[in-house]
């Protein structure tokens, strides 16, 4: 699990040139209050100008508290929203990624509620498609059943890196992601390093899969 | 009385002019009108009898003179009664003018030097009489105190009566008191007073700051509420309104009936008030605030009425009133006795509410002053009657949308604030309000504004009438849209952020604001979206989570030293080991904003044995005089 950082056998979900195709992706966190799922998310958010629409469920917000700006190395402008349903995740969702102006959609969920099926899924990725605009649905205390999201992730926190300056202090974050399944992509499970400061994201040491070629991915 | 009257009377040459005399002098005066008038109001009274009478059989018999009087008539916006039937008699005709100086001679002083520059509106007649219109003031004394206090009581917070309350403005040294209740002026405070001072003399006096914008705002509202009685109301000072009340007194059933009208819908607004009718504005603004209860004063007895009010009541500024002071002008009648060349060598330069002379002039009605009254805010309505009762307004809801914006738009404005008020057939009324962040004409965003708020109404059986209206509507600033054709990502970002907000309610939608401040949750106080555009938020210096729990959550913690760090933490029934830590950092209260009493905060970057991040603190040291054991909370996860 803590090999060396120089050890770079990777098998990247995509080359760092080949920008991201704006879709839906789904994170699915071990624990629910498990900080790696949002940490992610914001890792991938683009660069790009205009606010992020964040929506929250009712049931999310008091289990796993509000996004935290001051945490966030580059803050976007955030649109907070909290609605009580999980149908009204996915509506103001859906009313979200009609809007160009956003440069992201984030909803939450929480468990599994019936109005988010194949259907309500589909409905989100075609318009995340079609307006490009991305789309990012953490689903907390859910099970993986039957979605049209391109992408899904399972992601869970890893023991930091060591922190050179202390010992004793955690350092940099380090996740374990596992794309399990992908649409564009062989799916596959890596050890994932976010430096907050340069914004960018390591995909290493592949768990499982067998490794193929060496790159660095920025999200 | 008589026996007594008798003797003065016999020394004067001509004993027929005494006012007192009795009844049987009346007709002499009457039928020798070229002599001098009385003023007995019983006297006048039975000669504006007389003319009203002759002016009705006057046109048979001289129909050659009376198309003149009547063009120069027609001139004239509004005319009094008067000016109307004096020209038509000669004798009652001459008699004015004679009346007035009359009046000057007798009153207090030599009024009659003012007044006969005014009042000669018979002897040439002018196109417009200047002292034909009635001005209405209205002294709202105690508006500040009365606004503050509905407003308490609109917010359930609103103290007993008997509690002496003042509110308070920033003066020169320290606050100052701006308003105060009944209860407070009995006790002693007066206005203009220090608030230290007050507060000395009454140690149970509440102050509170006042809030002079939402009060000129609110004068502003009432200005225009005030429409309901005359056409045109306009500000008058901070607490007070003038009004052009010009022939629309007959509607309210004459002018003392019309003042006792709006005294009493004031105070069914909680405000209390003090008003008066004069020729000009100046003379309504003296007697609605040093005169009596609800006082008329006619153009007759203008110049009478005006000479003993101190000089005060010409709305000059307080030096000015104190150099007359010194002058030993104290009334206006002294004034205006003084010659005017004299006091035009002293005053010619001063402006308009330092001098005496132009402030004379307007009340007297010399020089103008119209009531210049703002227009009425535009107003955006539309309505559709339908023929027969329908059960859903969906279908008629493009329609008058539509027709909306195209009013706005020919008049330049945006709705803010749009409301659907539905009528039903067997008389109920509902409405359906939306709001919009920014300013907007676009019929389908308006609409789509409704998605979801027509199922709250209940039709009933059916309505026949829909109105849609734009409650508040604001002027749009057309923008140049890009030449490359990207999309805008302002207004297409604002409709999204009206629909989200009308659907969810204001409060659900929300942005950061960012503040300065070392508390980790007052760093971000999150505002509605509606409200604007905050500024852009700055990435923090020291690490922080990702997300922040709000309250932070209590836990129980196994430390090695108390004021160590945690070795291990129970939060929400499972139990973390920390394998590594950072920290603490400490974060202490702010003392302007805390209560005393406040502990201290050591925070820790803390890793559990799952690789788990969280951000934990200590609330409060050992032995530090502000409570028992410190308390430990979870405050935020770091990613």
């Amino acid at each position: 699990m803590t090999c060396p950082p120089s050890l770079h056998i990777a098998n990247h979900p995509r080359p760092a040139s080949e920008p991201r195709q704006a879709t839906l992706a789904e994170v699915f966190p071990g624990t629910a209050v498990d900080g790696a799922a949002p940490g992610f998310v914001i890792a991938h958010l683009p660069a790009k100008s205009g606010p992020v629409l964040w929506i929250q469920d009712r049931q999310s917000l008091r289990e796993t508290g509000r996004p935290y700006l001051a945490g966030m190395t580059h803050p976007p402008e955030i649109l907070f929203l909290t609605v009580s349903r999980a149908v009204d995740v996915l509506w103001a969702m859906e009313q979200g990624l009609g809007c160009s102006g956003l440069s992201a959609v984030v909803g939450e969920v929480w468990g599994d509620p019936p109005a988010l099926d194949f259907t309500a899924s589909k409905r989100l990725a075609l318009r995340s498609e079609a307006h490009n605009v991305p789309a990012w649905l953490i689903r907390r205390a859910g099970s993986a059943d039957l979605s049209a999201a391109r992408e899904r992730w399972r992601l869970a926190s890893l023991p930091s890196l060591p922190n050179p300056a202390d010992m004793r202090s955690p350092g940099a974050p380090q996740w374990r992601a596992d794309l399990f399944r992908a649409r564009w992509r062989t799916p596959g499970q890596w050890v994932v390093r976010y430096d907050p400061a340069a914004h960018s994201m390591a995909f290493d040491h592949p768990v499982s899969s067998s490794p193929t070629d060496q790159q660095q991915a920025t999200g | 009385m008589r026996g007594e009257d008798a003797l003065p009377v016999l020394a004067f040459p001509t004993p027929q002019t005494d006012p007192r005399s009795g009844p049987q002098t009346a007709p002499k005066q009457t039928s020798r009108p070229g002599r001098r008038a009385n003023p007995d109001d019983l006297t006048r009274a039975i000669a504006a009898l007389q003319s009203a009478e002759q002016a009705e059989q006057a046109p048979a018999r001289r129909p050659p003179t009376t198309p003149e009087t009547e063009q120069e008539d027609s001139f004239s916006p509004v005319g009094l009664p008067k000016a109307k039937a004096k020209p038509r008699t000669k004798p009652q005709w001459r008699a004015g003018p004679e009346q007035g100086r009359d009046v000057g001679d007798t009153g207090p002083g030599r009024v009659g030097a003012a007044a006969g520059a005014v009042t000669p509106t018979g002897t040439a007649p002018k196109p417009r009489d200047p002292l034909a219109r009635r001005i209405l003031s209205l002294h709202l004394p105690n508006f500040a105190m009365e606004r503050w206090q509905r407003e308490a009581a609109r917010r359930g917070d609103a103290l007993p009566e008997d509690l002496p309350q003042a509110l308070a403005i920033e003066g020169q040294h320290g606050p100052i008191i701006h308003a105060l209740n009944r209860a407070a002026a009995l006790a002693g405070v007066h206005l203009g007073a220090r608030v230290v001072d007050m507060r000395a003399l009454v140690p149970t006096l509440k102050v509170e700051y006042a809030d002079t914008g939402a009060d000129r705002a609110a004068l502003g509202r009432l200005m225009l509420w005030a429409r309901r009685w005359c056409p045109w109301t306009a500000l008058d000072g901070a607490a007070g309104l003038v009004m052009d009340t010009t022939g629309s007194d007959h509607l309210w059933g004459g002018e003392a009936a019309m003042l006792r009208e709006i005294e009493g819908r004031l105070g069914s607004l909680g405000l209390s008030s003090s008003l008066a009718i004069a020729p000009t504005h100046g003379a309504a603004w003296a007697l609605a605030r040093m005169g009596g209860v609800r006082e008329v004063c006619d153009a007759e007895g203008l110049a009478l009425r005006m000479a003993p009010l101190p000089v005060r009541a010409l709305r000059l500024d307080g030096e000015t009133v104190l150099l007359l002071k010194r002058l030993g002008l104290k009334t206006i009648g002294e004034l205006a006795a003084v010659p005017r060349l004299s006091l035009a060598r002293r005053f010619s330069r001063a402006a308009l509410p330092g001098n005496p002379l132009l402030r004379l002039d307007q009340m007297m009605g010399t020089l103008a002053e119209p009531v210049s009254a703002p227009d009425d805010p535009p107003r955006f309505a539309v309505q559709s009657a339908l023929a027969e009762p329908v059960q859903d307004p969906t279908p008629h809801l493009p329609a008058l949308c539509a027709e909306l914006c195209d009013g706005m738009a020919a008049a330049g404005f945006g709705a803010r604030r749009i409301s659907l008020t539905i009528y039903r057939s067997d008389g109920e009324v509902s409405t359906v309000e939306a709001a919009a962040s920014q300013p907007s004409r676009d019929p389908g965003h308006l609409m789509r504004l409704f998605d979801g708020k027509l199922d709250r109404i209940d039709p009933g059986f059916g309505f026949d009438l829909i109105t849609l209206a734009a409650t508040v509507a604001e002027k749009i600033i057309v923008t140049q849209t890009r030449l490359d054709g990207e999309a805008e990502a302002g207004p297409d970002l604002a409709r999204l952020i009206d629909r989200l907000s009308a659907r969810f309610g204001a409060s659900a939608l929300r942005r950061p604001a960012m503040r300065e401040s070392h508390m980790p949750e007052r760093r971000e106080i999150w505002a509605p979206a509606m409200a604007g555009a905050p500024r852009r938020p700055e990435p923090g210096a020291q690490p922080r989570p990702v997300r922040l729990f709000d309250p932070a959550e209590e836990v129980r913690v196994v430390y090695a030293v108390p004021e160590g760090p945690p070795a291990q933490f129970i939060w929400r029934r499972q139990t973390h080991r920390v394998t590594r830590f950072a920290g603490p950092e400490r974060i202490a209260p702010e003392w302007w904003a805390d209560r005393p009493g406040t502990r201290l905060r050591d925070y820790y970057r803390v890793e559990d044995h799952h690789g788990q991040r969280f951000w934990i603190y200590r609330e409060g040291v050992q032995e530090d005089g502000r409570g028992g054991v410190p308390a430990w909370f979870v405050h935020g996860v770091f990613a």
